[in-house]
């Protein structure tokens, strides 16, 4: 065993889940690594502020303590989160990043629309940037809104390389507030993420602590009978899939921070009595999805990954890594928790909305841990579940359409009906390299609704935020039927821990071709029991639903279990691209892969 | 004999096992040369299927079967299914393009490497344990090296008594991935004995997990003087809390013929029921206590009993589990 797994070991679990309250970066201490000791300059809450067209970032490495072990941590201008830059729609940026640590780093622009030697992800948009050498960004701003900033290379994003970007408009603000915070949420591990992942290649479920149990079992056996619990678990065992997979890290690895904060740290963002505040969700954690939600305050979404969206009053939202909401909310009361627990329900980041420092509210307790359902397996076809008549029904009935007029191949048979690709393909075609080694399981009745808030939201009482309730509020960048369609599943093998685009990892694939301004669907069906936050860069991504009406537009889309979604995007910029998971360790499995404008 | 049908359905056993999955990926790869002519076939079937009335049509499609695992019967129900006959080239998009070739691409060799094509190494003590009756220390690991799909295994069993080894068990294999949760494994096996004959054998099995997470370990060897062997071993992990686990194991072995210099006979020769109980304080490291019923049949159990040893014995353990 490695020191850090020792380490983990003896660690109360309290810690790593509630962490340090004066957890965060060290100051510069000459004696940097002595184990437990902590600073009385520990810097604690928001990021620094950088603004203007000229702005100078240094990454290098700084002590951070947030469980009560001294670790080193990447990051930049030697604060976690890395400085939140405030820049101007239409402004030419200049932005120089030095590089003092040992090895090559990068930093991408996530969400922004720029050339794309200016996207920064090593190996495809340009070479890195190398030890010691300084590398200069330079373009100009296309867009406003909320977005952010972090390392492509290695894993230097999950040990702490991840900054806030807003972009005011160069207009007037249409959303208007008294308060505007940044609220970014990521994760933490004491563990070397290349450990970490090196565990679940050996024993992917090491980090599960949710496991069926034989108590569990028995349980459901007094409550509805032998028969039926043995029924829950037939297709699980005979599948070789677990149900509780719902993140292949828990907090008995992670801590879940709020703006580089603990739990026990409680970030706190004031205001007046009155005032109306905006939030900018950023998630920017390597492996985290997050329920968000604000007790007793409702949360008006009104941003979606930096682009306006028709105002939707909601309790609560789930977003993966890579994914931005902005929220309003009218507090009332003197205090309010910020609660986001990760979708495995083994831990939180929390922080406070107050009135005054020192304020703060109830917790709740986490909410208990829910199975995958068979919708999550299955798609649209699951029987016994609720859900699946009404899929059914939508699949096959209200759309008679669908199976035939949708099919690319049809054209000579249907050519008097509308353009086969003014709507989705419902019709499934694997690749032939999803069947083998690398994928263990393939749907070929995928849902298409986009109202599922996914599992452990889906009858929780409260009102959840679905890909459904989108709308842009600025209409369609780019207009018309696309010229043509592609289709991807995501796969994986959970048991290899192995991830992939068509069961074939980075290293086996070959680019996707785009052609330039050549508006394009790509369909996208998850053929694995996991949520994938899809990134593409360099362009926007229209999300339609399955009649193939766009509804908002985005640079990160979560693929539900055996879901099938469509987005249409026309690359405007020339160039190689990455298209990737951003689950950090899915996309360092494999699931990554590379599009060619041309 | 009886000892002999077992072990001659033991053996047409293992061989189904390792000759099942290497069917199966024959019947996939066999869809790509198919692809063109299905499509073909589809195509027609579609014009027919537009006179059909649409609620024949949707009773096609739904009652396909929607989920394939990558093994098993569900996976047969799959490949006679429409969806599998149009596959897609994983490489239609690339405008044959490469991630070295074509536009934008980065001069030199390619930079950008991930997981997928690096190296990854395991150790596994899975059986580190002690009997104090008979003073014998036990060991049985299970070490790796190697990307997802190829690796170099090394399993290693044997005992230790007052300091020596009296016997072990060596398998160098390489490792190839076949399926979704099985690998072929080939190799040599190095037998050594303190008492009797040491001997090299060619090892070629199948290691994977079945249905209901049956960890199936099947190994069947060969040396020079036409010895045959075969060892099938199985593992079940009953979780009946998050840490405190119950390990049910189950081992078999059977020669081809008399080996009296080591002790073993012809049939079925011996075989070991146990479980063990271990707390995870991690996942990594799980102290265990157990219980093993091991057995001698036929002829290994005759030169048991004149060396003046016993051919069954319970032995209670206490051991150690851990990996790095």
């Amino acid at each position: 065993m490695s020191d850090s797994d020792m380490t983990n070991l003896m660690l109360p679990r309290r810690r790593f889940v509630k962490g340090l309250a004066l957890g965060g970066v060290l100051a510069t201490m000459p004696s940097v690594l002595r184990a437990g000791q902590l600073s009385p300059h520990t810097r604690l809450g928001s990021a620094p502020v950088l603004q203007g067209s000229e702005i100078n970032l240094v990454v290098g490495q700084s002590p951070v303590n947030f469980t009560g072990v001294t670790r080193l941590a990447t990051t930049i201008n030697g604060s976690i989160p890395a400085p939140t830059i405030r820049l101007r729609e239409g402004d030419d940026v200049t932005i120089r990043v030095t590089n003092r640590l040992s090895v090559p780093t990068s930093i991408h622009w996530h969400g922004i629309i720029l050339p794309f030697q200016m996207d920064g992800v090593p190996g495809i948009s340009f070479r890195g940037i190398a030890p010691g050498e300084t590398f200069v960004y330079r373009f100009t701003l296309q867009q406003s809104g909320t977005y952010w900033y972090h390392s492509h290379s290695g894993f230097q994003e999950m040990t702490g390389m991840y900054g806030a970007l807003i972009i005011e408009p160069r207009e007037k603000e249409v959303i208007q507030s008294d308060q505007d915070y940044v609220v970014q949420l990521s994760d933490w591990t004491d563990e070397d993420p290349m450990r970490v992942f090196s565990k679940l290649k050996i024993q992917g479920d090491v980090y599960n602590f949710n496991q069926p149990t034989v108590i569990d079992f028995l349980r459901d056996a007094s409550n509805g009978g032998i028969k039926d619990a043995m029924q829950k678990r037939r297709m699980w065992n005979q599948m070789r899939m677990n149900p509780t997979d719902l993140a292949d890290l828990s907090a008995s690895t992670l801590t879940y921070l709020m703006n580089g904060t603990t739990p026990a740290g409680n970030w706190t963002g004031l205001f007046k009595k009155g005032e109306r505040i905006r939030l900018r969700f950023i998630n920017a954690a390597s492996n985290s999805f997050y329920d968000v939600r604000i007790p007793g305050l409702a949360m008006t979404v009104v941003q979606a990954d930096g682009q306006n969206v028709e105002p939707v009053s909601v309790d609560e939202f789930r977003f993966g890594p890579g994914e931005t909401y902005d929220v309003l909310v009218e507090p009332k009361d003197d205090a309010y928790t910020v609660f986001a627990q990760s979708m495995d329900r083994t831990g939180y980041a929390r922080g406070t909305l107050a009135t005054e420092r020192g304020l703060s509210a109830e917790i709740p307790d986490l909410d208990p841990v829910e199975w995958l359902e068979m919708k999550d397996m299955m798609g649209s076809m699951s029987h016994g579940d609720d859900g699946a008549a009404m899929d059914h029904a939508a699949m096959g009935h209200s759309m008679p359409g669908m199976n035939h007029g949708g099919m690319a191949m049809d054209h000579s048979v249907h050519s008097t009906h509308q353009n086969p690709l003014a709507m989705p393909s419902q019709t499934v075609r694997h690749a032939s390299t999803e069947f083998g080694p690398s994928v263990d399981m393939r749907v070929d009745m995928p849902r298409t609704s986009l109202d599922d808030p996914g599992v452990g939201l889906r009858n929780n009482g409260r009102r959840v935020l679905t890909l459904s309730d989108l709308r842009s509020r600025d209409g369609i960048l780019d207009s018309g039927i696309p010229e043509r369609e592609i289709e991807l599943h995501l796969t994986g093998n959970m048991e290899r821990y192995s991830w992939s685009f068509d069961g074939l990892e980075f290293g086996k694939s070959t680019p996707v071709h785009l052609k330039h301004r050549q508006r394009v669907r790509v369909i996208l069906q998850n053929d694995t029991m996991m949520t994938h936050p899809m990134h593409l860069h360099g362009m926007w991504s229209d999300l339609e639903n399955d009649k193939g009406e766009p509804l908002v537009r985005r640079h990160t889309i979560p693929v539900q279990p055996a879901q099938r979604i469509g987005f249409v995007t026309t690359p405007h910029d020339l160039g190689r691209w990455a298209w990737h998971c951003h689950l950090l360790f899915h996309m360092d499995a494999g699931m990554f892969r590379e599009v060619v404008v041309s | 004999m009886k000892i002999e049908q077992i072990i001659k359905t033991a053996f047409a056993v293992g061989a189904l096992t390792l000759i099942s999955p290497l069917l199966q990926a024959q019947e996939h790869s066999g869809h790509g040369t198919m692809n063109q002519e299905k499509v073909t076939e589809e195509k027609m079937d579609h014009k027919k299927m537009g006179h059909e009335s649409e609620l024949e049509t949707e009773m096609l499609e739904t009652s396909k079967p929607h989920l394939s695992g990558n093994s098993g019967s569900m996976d047969n129900d799959t490949n006679m299914g429409a969806n599998v006959s149009d596959l897609r080239d994983p490489h239609a998009y690339s405008g044959g393009y490469t991630l070295t070739e074509g536009p934008y691409v980065q001069s030199g060799p390619r930079q950008l490497k991930l997981a997928d094509e690096h190296v990854f190494k395991s150790f596994l003590a899975n059986r580190f344990e002690y009997d104090s009756d008979s003073e014998i220390s036990l060991y049985d690991v299970q070490a790796w090296v190697g990307t997802t799909y190829d690796r170099l295994v090394v399993k290693a069993e044997g005992d230790i008594n007052k300091g020596t080894l009296k016997e072990s068990q060596t398998d160098i294999l390489w490792s190839h991935a076949i399926s979704t949760f099985w690998d072929t494994q080939i190799g040599v096996r190095v037998d050594s004995a303190e008492e009797g004959e040491s001997r090299q054998w060619l090892a070629v099995g199948v290691q994977g997990l079945a249905p209901y997470w049956f960890e199936l370990d099947v190994a069947g060897y060969v040396d020079v003087d036409g010895r045959t062997a075969l060892a099938v071993e199985v593992e079940y992990e009953l979780m009946l809390t998050q840490r405190l686990i119950l390990q049910p194991r189950a081992e078999i072995t059977g020669y081809g013929k008399d080996d009296e210099f080591n002790g073993v006979g012809q049939g079925l020769s011996s075989s070991a029921f146990g479980v063990r109980l271990r707390y995870e304080f991690s996942r990594q490291f799980a102290p265990y206590v157990g219980v093993e019923r091991t057995k001698m049949f036929g002829n290994t159990a005759d030169f048991a009993r004149s060396a003046g040893e016993t051919s069954s014995e319970t032995r209670y353990v206490a051991g150690l589990r851990f990996w790095f």
